[in-house]
């Protein structure tokens, strides 16, 4: 089952490294990690999805808490929450394509953020879902390059 | 007043009371021996970088202070790492400093650099690299806060010798607030009270305790406790003391090498009351056959402890000592039917341990059980023990009697051969009024046996008792038992002559190869004022029983070999 843990620790030097080891000790592959700086300067904000054992995941859970540089561990599962992702895709275009790629783009209410001569650059934000949709469209036309932020979650209320 | 980076070293050490330190000095930590040279704080020289961080976990265990080691850079710093990883596994305070190369050559493949925070992370409790001096002092504060407090560990700082140089305003912190770090000692009153409910509920209760009673000084009340409830103690290797080894109550250990009275009584309770301990695999045995029938109370400090391998009734997260003494306030004197109860229980208890008592084949030779019952009848049971790991680690647990805690030392979660000596001079050092024994084999006291001049140089009077079988013992015991006694890479014979070694160190040596030299040999030893190792030729080929095989439940014990 898919978890989207969100971790307020210390922004110090290796406080990333001592949280990414607790998962690639246990063999879990981090699906998308983002961090910033929150309001406050010495305090940054992880955003973890990753996949795996309910009871591996639940001491693991523990594990963070446990660190002495973390500060508050949630996990967003069964809680409403919102989630983003922003993704920039590099999509060929010629002259040809231009307009039908910019019709997709619209209903998808994405923004054109670069023209060249033969590519575009797509830049949205969405839920995981939405992006997906939108790269199956733009599939056809050829995707050059593709960057994601990784998820980046907020509780509701 | 402004000061070096090295003399603030120094002062904060003598703000933290800090008497002693082990380690080997460096290139990277040249600035911070020259003030050492006139401090007041007594520097133990050791011959290996992991025999100091043995000596600091020793010295640690046994006197329930921090140790402290320091190691140069690069190898110093690699070499100190299985003594950390070893106090990380027992929750030994350690703090341990660690020489760096100059912050503009960090990265850089610097001559004796090594990631130092980056190899320990994983093995310590938490580091720090100390990039500006200003912030030495502040880090020093911390480190010991966090080794001592909470679930108890290893903190490494590593130095950069151009911060031991730099000089700044030294101002020691009064007080340490880490507002992601607040361990919690006091046990939840609602979950102490179901506790106590399910306890007077029970009618087959066994207290299953460990090392953290030791650690939290709760041995008085976890007596108290089973006084008031007349329920019968199993300990874990780590607890060994934490319970008097006389009590009519003592199960003695349980698990892959405990009493087979520890394991059936385990395995036919209604009720674990887990006490600091964390049931590990080596406690378990067939972790979905474990207890079957038994609910399970589990204080522990650390709440990753709880739930992680066995499931909890009652979790209570908090201090040792706290919950039990709120425990013992709740619990009242037993209703008649429920001491009828308990008394059947123990009744059954007692004829396990009739039909099944510890114990080894009484004959003419010179067996290993017997060195560890003498030492145990010489020291009057009043010695420091530590040991090292393996068959003799599993036989100094069986056959010494340990009624005081601190009094057993030895590496149970890691498995660290070369421990126990080290250990023993850390020890012996903390507590010098004490005999300290390292029961030995042979293979593991070579370990570190170059340790041998630093408890002669320094004049600490451990006595080792190796017994000495030639062997890996513990690894052939187990090719004998399931590899068809194919002893592959086992056999240490010929062993060099621990007497002549000894005499070389300026040590005293003594060898004993008769049953009846033994008792002379041990009085002699303890007679003698500085180092002695005792070389006793044991049996080669005596094994550990009882012994619950690994994959196998706790009650399917191989009792010995006919």
């Amino acid at each position: 089952m898919k978890h989207t843990i969100s971790v307020l620790v210390e922004n110090k030097p290796g406080v990333l490294a001592r949280i990414s080891g607790l998962f690639s000790a246990r063999g879990f592959n981090i699906d998308s990690l983002a961090v910033g700086e929150t309001e406050q300067q010495d305090i940054s904000r992880m955003t973890i999805v990753v996949k795996g054992d309910e009871r591996i995941l639940e001491q693991v859970m523990k594990q963070l808490n446990k660190l002495i540089d973390v500060i508050k561990v949630t996990d967003f599962v069964g809680q409403s929450h919102v989630e983003r992702d922003l993704v920039l895709i590099k999509v060929n275009a010629g002259k040809a394509k231009r307009s039908e790629i910019l019709e997709i783009v619209d209903i998808f209410r994405a923004k054109i953020v670069d023209v060249a001569a033969n590519s575009l650059i797509v830049e949205m934000t969405g839920d995981e879902e939405k992006i997906f949709a939108l790269v199956n469209m733009l599939k056809p036309f050829g995707i050059k390059e593709t960057v994601r932020t990784g998820i980046v979650a907020m509780g509701r209320g | 007043m402004k000061l070096t980076g090295a003399q603030i070293f120094v002062e904060s050490l003598i703000k933290e009371n800090v008497e002693i330190m082990f380690g080997i000095p460096g290139g990277a930590l040249l600035p911070t021996f020259d003030v050492l040279y006139e401090a007041p704080v007594k520097f133990i020289l050791a011959r290996h970088e992991q025999g100091a961080a043995h000596m600091a976990d020793g010295y640690a265990r046994a006197t329930g202070k921090v140790g402290v080691c320091i190691a140069t850079s690069g190898p110093g710093a690699t070499n100190l790492t299985t003594g950390l990883a070893t106090a990380n596994m027992d929750s030994v305070p350690v703090v341990a400093f660690t020489g760096q190369v100059a912050t503009h050559l960090v990265g850089n493949d610097a001559f004796q650099e090594a990631d130092t925070t980056g190899i320990t992370r994983s093995i310590t409790k938490h580091n720090y690299l100390v990039k500006d001096a200003k912030q030495l002092a502040g880090t020093i504060k911390e480190a010991f806060h966090i080794a001592r407090t909470g679930r108890p560990g290893p903190v490494v700082i590593d130095l950069p010798v151009d911060v031991q140089r730099a000089s700044c305003e030294f101002i020691y912190p009064r007080e340490v607030n880490i507002r992601s770090y607040k361990p919690k000692y006091e046990g939840h009153p609602q979950q102490i009270r179901k506790a106590v409910d399910l306890i007077n509920q029970s009618e087959r209760p066994v207290i299953y305790a460990g090392g953290g009673v030791i650690i939290s000084g709760a041995s008085g009340e976890l007596r108290e406790l089973a006084k008031i409830t007349q329920i019968p103690v199993t300990l874990t290797l780590m607890g060994m003391g934490a319970f008097p080894a006389d009590s009519d109550l003592f199960l003695g250990m349980l698990g892959m090498h405990g009493t087979y009275f520890a394991n059936h009584a385990v395995q036919n309770s209604d009720l674990i009351i887990a006490i600091g301990a964390r049931f590990d695999d080596r406690i378990t045995g067939r972790l979905d056959a474990f207890a079957p029938k038994a609910k399970v109370i589990h204080i522990d400090i650390d709440p990753t402890s709880i739930s992680k391998n066995v499931g909890v009734d009652i979790p209570i997260v908090g201090d040792a000592k706290n919950v039990m003494r709120e425990m013992n306030k709740l619990l009242a004197k037993l209703s008649p039917r429920n001491r009828e109860k308990r008394k059947q229980w123990q009744n059954q208890i007692s004829q396990w341990k009739i039909e099944n008592p510890l114990t080894y084949k009484k004959d003419g030779k010179l067996r290993p059980q017997f060195v560890v019952e003498k030492i145990y009848e010489v020291t009057k049971g009043k010695a420091i023990i530590t040991t090292e790991v393996g068959q003799n680690q599993m036989w100094a647990q069986q056959f010494y009697k340990y009624n005081y805690p601190r009094h057993f030392i030895s590496s149970g979660g890691l498995g660290t051969m070369g421990f126990g000596f080290p250990a023993a001079i850390g020890a012996k050092l903390g507590k010098p009024e004490k005999i300290v024994f390292d029961i030995a084999g042979d293979g593991s006291f070579q370990m570190n046996i170059q340790e041998i001049a630093t408890a002669v140089n320094n004049k600490v009077g451990v006595k080792v008792a190796i017994l000495n079988n030639g062997y890996l013992g513990m690894v052939r015991q187990w090719q004998q038992l399931f590899y068809k006694k194919r002893y592959s890479g086992t056999d240490l014979s010929p062993n060099p002559d621990f007497v002549k070694i000894a005499e070389a160190y300026g040590a005293v040596g003594i060898r004993v190869s008769e049953k009846d030299e033994v008792d002379d040999a041990l009085r002699k030893a303890i007679s003698v004022d500085g180092p002695v190792i005792l070389d006793f030729l044991v049996e080669r080929e005596e094994n550990v029983f009882p012994m619950v095989p690994i994959g196998a439940r706790l009650d399917e014990v191989i009792r010995g070999l006919a």
